[in-house]
């Protein structure tokens, strides 16, 4: 994964501030998830406990991945399909290509997989000569956009109707109406025909069951289906830490899984799928490929971020997060956004093109109060941030303020001195009623926006020692 | 009962009336109150931007500062969920100083969170005419976990109506240098919040975090609308006052 927006972080924030159409579907999108999820839980009765017992699946998977990952990839090559891990995107795409070049396909048809995002397997196939469609609305959209997902479970939130319109013309040759079943219908008619003549169908993968080396798959759509059983071959591309033990394990998560992203008790469509075709059977792809992708995921194993890998891709932390809200999901530059992006994109490609991400938080703490599976998401951006101040990666400015703040903090005296040296070199800015409008240095950028008060004439330790230990009283406000 | 004051850094330099009121307060429901001089900040700001080094200056000095306090209570749910929350995770790996953080972190409590459940005061004899509503600072909601004690002081102040403020989940923007590193952010951040403010007609915003109201009040002095903005203590202390006043009298 590399920047798919390559404006640098500050630029790709603008862009999502101004855009009043992306703030506002944002805002109406996360009031619309918060109330579903709550009346969600509402209706669960019962959320801590479950989210309590998801943790400790998750948590326990994790903890013995190497297990769990043998077993279901012995599973499914007993139930005769093929497993391949790949430690990097290239070997990801490489085996993809392998494949694509040995069945001599033309055309793809793509069920929305973020490791297929994350691995660029789209450009990479057409820079082949073979056609990736997506078959998810909201990917299909963004596509034809040539955009990237701005959120988890609904790629395309970004988007209005005019907008989705026009994009459709430009395929269609014509004018469309802006209706959504005339445009759902539109992309209906279009997609049929990749489904029934794609050569390869690509899916993600939800959840994958360890005991019985079952793929499980989530959609409102459909499209998940038809991808994985009309074409001859279907390729699973999933992200090393979607397994769950057991069915029994499955039921926990799958649980939370929809509850937590919109609100809803369970998706249109759950699909689990065992093996390629039977030899009895009707249908179904004569070979299932599973590519279990790395991808710098073990960067988090053994460390205190291994909690990241617990994420089951919910979306919730977008949902809640007040930055995600006002930047959008493409202000992150990568495949994930929000809360969650944040601190996964570092750890996953390291900081060199994402310095910013743990710094876009006001470490409010709602996504973690919020995530199903209980990541202490905000804690985890703290951790970040020190990270990168133990590379020397944070503004010599910022090193100095801090070392002279560790001084005076070991030191009661200098501290005092400290605060009555910024009430006198504060003062000449106050005005009458004892505010600042224009502050000095680091206040500068406070005060483009915002009043800053000026220190009080007699500060809360001279109070105390003038009048406040004899039980004098206060100053009136 | 002793109670130890642990006065943070910005209500000692900008508020001090805040700590002020605390200090009344606690008198009048019988604490013997103390202020630890060689106090200092909680080291949030050097902690929550990745300096952990000199946060941990910080909470030594503090640490040291209160050894003999039986309660320490402090007039910020951000700072006391710092010290709660993150000393004793700061001295994890720290064997001489892992158990003094958190028996450090047992004692410390924010004010009305030591009110209501310590002191087991939920109403003071105060009076304040208005129409009041209450932002609940994260840190203090979520960190410390403390979201009902301000609201059933504040609604014992006759003549004070408080309203809800709706999203009062969200953050005001704050997040100390969030606000300047991300500005931008920051900014549309705290305009959403006066909007939601704006829209209760409360003429009065309550919190338990003089940061955050500092972020509030600075965003609506600028856009000139005149919602006065108290820390919880400072209203029921204002409130006493009145309502003393209005009993001597009526003698």
């Amino acid at each position: 994964m590399s920047l798919s927006n390559p404006l640098p972080f500050k630029q790709r924030v603008e862009q999502g501030l101004n855009d009043p159409f992306l703030r506002q579907s944002l805002k109406n999108a996360q009031a619309r998830f918060r109330e579903g999820k709550q009346r969600a839980a509402q209706i669960l009765g019962n959320l801590e406990e479950w989210r309590t017992r998801a943790e400790a699946i998750r948590h326990h998977t994790i903890e013995h991945l190497d297990y769990y990952l043998d077993q279901f990839a012995t599973n499914v090559e007993n139930n005769g399909g093929t497993v391949f891990f790949a430690e990097t995107e290239q070997e990801a795409v490489d085996y993809l290509i392998r494949l694509a070049k040995a069945k001599q396909a033309k055309t793809v048809i793509k069920s929305k997989s973020m490791v297929s995002e994350e691995t660029h397997v789209n450009k990479r196939l057409e820079e082949i000569g073979v056609e990736a469609i997506e078959s998810d609305l909201g990917e299909y959209i963004i596509q034809l956009a040539k955009e990237m997902p701005s959120h988890i479970i609904a790629p395309a939130i970004h988007k209005n109707r005019r907008q989705i319109a026009q994009l459709f013309a430009e395929v269609a040759g014509k004018e469309l109406p802006e209706d959504t079943s005339a445009l759902t219908r539109f992309a209906r008619h279009q997609l049929r025909d990749k489904f029934l003549n794609a050569d390869i169908g690509i899916s993600g993968c939800n959840f994958a069951v360890a005991e019985t080396g079952s793929i499980v798959l989530v959609s409102n759509e459909g499209n998940a289906r038809l991808t994985t059983t009309l074409p001859k071959t279907h390729v699973v591309m999933m992200g090393m830490e979607r397994i769950v033990p057991t069915w029994e394990d499955l039921d926990a998560v799958l649980s939370l899984l929809p509850r937590s992203a919109t609100g809803q008790k369970i998706t249109s469509y759950v699909t689990a799928l065992t093996g390629p075709r039977r030899e009895n059977d009707q249908d179904g792809p004569e070979e299932m490929h599973v590519i279990i992708v790395d991808n710098g995921r073990s960067n988090a194993l053994g460390t205190e971020y291994q909690s990241i890998l617990h994420c089951i891709r919910c979306g919730a932390c977008l949902n809640v997060c007040p930055v995600y809200r006002h930047i959008g999901g493409h202000a992150y530059g990568g495949v994930y956004t929000g809360p969650v992006g944040a601190v996964l994109t570092p750890i996953l490609e390291g900081f060199d093109e994402w310095e910013e991400l743990p710094y876009a938080s006001s470490l409010c703490g709602a996504c973690t109060e919020t995530c199903p599976v209980k990541i202490p998401l905000h804690d985890m951006l703290i951790d970040l941030r020190r990270d990168e101040v133990d590379e020397k990666r944070s503004p010599g400015v910022e090193r100095f303020i801090f070392r002279l703040f560790g001084t005076a903090m070991n030191n009661p005296a200098l501290y005092r001195l400290g605060l009555k040296m910024a009430k006198h070199l504060l003062k000449p800015f106050a005005d009458d009623e004892g505010f600042l409008n224009k502050g000095p240095g680091p206040l500068k950028a406070w005060t483009e926006e915002r009043d800053f008060p000026a220190p009080a004439k007699e500060s809360f330790r001279e109070w105390w020692q003038r009048a406040g230990r004899y039980g004098g009283d206060p100053d009136g406000r | 009962m002793r109670v130890s004051l642990f006065i943070t850094c910005l209500s000692d330099c900008f508020f001090p009336r805040v700590g002020q009121a605390v200090v009344h307060l606690l008198r009048r429901h019988g604490c013997e109150v103390d202020f630890p001089l060689e106090q200092v900040c909680c080291g949030q700001p050097a902690y929550n931007s990745g300096y952990h080094e000199e946060a941990r200056t910080a909470a030594k000095q503090l640490i040291r500062a209160f050894k003999n306090a039986q309660y320490v209570v402090s007039p910020s749910g951000s700072c006391a969920a710092m010290i709660r929350h993150y000393y004793p995770t700061l001295f994890a790996a720290d064997d001489e100083w892992r158990d003094k953080a958190q028996q450090f972190a047992d004692k410390v409590y924010e004010f009305s969170q030591f009110m209501v459940n310590i002191l087991k005061v939920s109403s003071v004899d105060a009076c304040y005419e208005g129409r009041a509503t209450y932002h609940h600072s994260c840190h203090m909601m979520r960190g410390l976990g403390v979201s009902g004690e301000p609201l059933r002081l504040l609604q014992s102040i006759k003549g004070l109506e408080v309203v809800d403020l709706p999203y009062h989940q969200d953050c005001c923007g704050f997040g100390g240098t969030f606000a300047v590193k991300m500005k931008e952010i920051s900014e549309q951040m705290v305009d959403e919040k006066v909007e939601h403010i704006l829209a209760t007609q409360a003429n009065i915003l309550v919190g338990s975090d003089m940061a955050c109201l500092m972020n509030i009040q600075g965003r609506l002095r600028r856009l000139g609308y005149p919602v006065q903005v108290f820390h919880v203590a400072e209203l029921l202390y204002e409130g006493v006052q009145r309502y003393e006043s209005l009993q001597s009298s009526a003698i």
